[in-house]
């Protein structure tokens, strides 16, 4: 499963990269804590979070994650849109919270780990 | 110039996590009694029990400074410090405009103001233990443009820590310390961290036996924010002293 399927399947909005979607998505992880997330994502990931803060960037590109999912029509700041523009890491946004589109991704995309 | 001991980071009982014993007087009280020059009382987002710590203390040689532990809408605690109370409620004023909900006291806890003897003035009713809805970096602005100086909070723990909540100290956020809890010594967290601003430990005290259980050593001419900034720059021969080396 690409980020490019799942953005069409559920409907995300795509607010950078657009030409960095092709990218295979291995599993996901969900959390709002980023020492975590640095801890216990894998390469690959999609990352559902609701943190809008810059550093999430940083956190993509050193555990290179396959996108960032923000979650609750969450609008990241300024600076985070310059950054992952810049990076090239794709943030991508979903009015449902974090329960929800977990859950689909889970059992609708059969991504579980 | 003397040395000063330092705990930056007491609640009061307008917290709605904090014991109810941590009154004026309690709080100055053993203070006195573990040798503190210097508090700083950082309520959750509010200041409005400074002043009756302030009070408290005149008959002691303690300076409270009035400060605030505020949340940031990553849920970062940030501690502001301030020599004047009038600057920590202006920022007050602009915290309780962005901290949504209500408290819920069989929840979360009682949140009396009091004056200096104690006796309950009113509650509040605003959602201290809640998150607001400044970023981070515009709560270290708005303490900066108050005068006051900003520390990043228990940078040792997971939950509410600049670290745990978000990977690592965001680059170029002009911070001007950090706080070590009592839970890590000031060299494992020199060791851990390796951070680039000062450390100072504080006992982020929510019981009364928590006072003073980490302190910061300063050198300073006086016991005020103006002085302790002076410190953490180390300007006119004034420093931190805790983790010298011996």
């Amino acid at each position: 499963m690409k980020v490019k399927e799942i953005v069409d399947k559920f409907d995300l909005k795509v607010l950078t990269s657009p030409d960095k979607l092709d990218v295979e998505v291995t599993g996901g992880y969900a959390s709002d804590l980023l020492s975590d997330v640095m801890a216990n994502s894998r390469p690959g990931n999609i990352w559902i979070t609701l943190q809008t803060h810059q550093n999430i960037v940083a956190v993509a590109r050193l555990r290179n994650l396959a996108a960032i999912i923000l979650v609750n029509n969450r609008m990241p700041d300024p600076e985070t849109i310059k950054s992952a523009e810049a990076e090239q890491v794709p943030l991508l946004t979903t009015s449902e919270p974090a329960f929800q589109i977990s859950g689909k991704l889970y059992v609708r995309l059969g991504i579980k780990d | 110039m003397r040395s000063y001991r330092a705990d930056l980071h007491i609640h009061t009982c307008l917290s709605p996590c904090a014991d109810l014993e941590m009154s004026p007087r309690g709080i100055v009280q053993t203070a006195r009694s573990k040798e503190i020059d210097i508090l700083g009382i950082c309520d959750h987002n509010s200041a409005e029990n400074v002043p009756a710590v302030r009070d408290a203390a005149r008959p002691y040689q303690i300076s409270v400074l009035a400060g605030m532990e505020v949340t940031s809408q990553e849920e970062v605690h940030v501690l502001g410090l301030f020599d004047h109370v009038d600057s920590v409620l202006k920022l007050q004023e602009i915290v309780y405009a962005h901290l949504p909900g209500e408290n819920d006291e069989d929840a979360f806890g009682m949140q009396p103001v009091v004056n200096s003897e104690g006796e309950i003035l009113r509650f509040n009713e605003k959602l201290l233990i809640g998150a607001t809805t400044l970023a981070l970096e515009k709560v270290v602005s708005l303490i900066h443009s108050h005068g006051g100086v900003a520390i990043a909070s228990h940078i040792d723990r997971e939950g509410f820590g600049i670290i745990g909540q978000l990977g690592f100290i965001p680059e170029g956020l002009p911070l001007d310390a950090l706080e070590v809890s009592p839970a890590m010594s000031v060299e494992t967290a020199r060791n851990k961290f390796a951070p680039r601003l000062p450390l100072t430990p504080a006992s982020d005290a929510h019981h009364l036996n928590e006072i003073g259980q980490a302190s910061t050593a300063f050198w300073l001419a006086d016991g005020t924010v103006a002085e302790i900034k002076k410190a953490l720059i180390q300007e006119g021969g004034r420093k931190v002293m805790t983790g010298e080396a011996k």
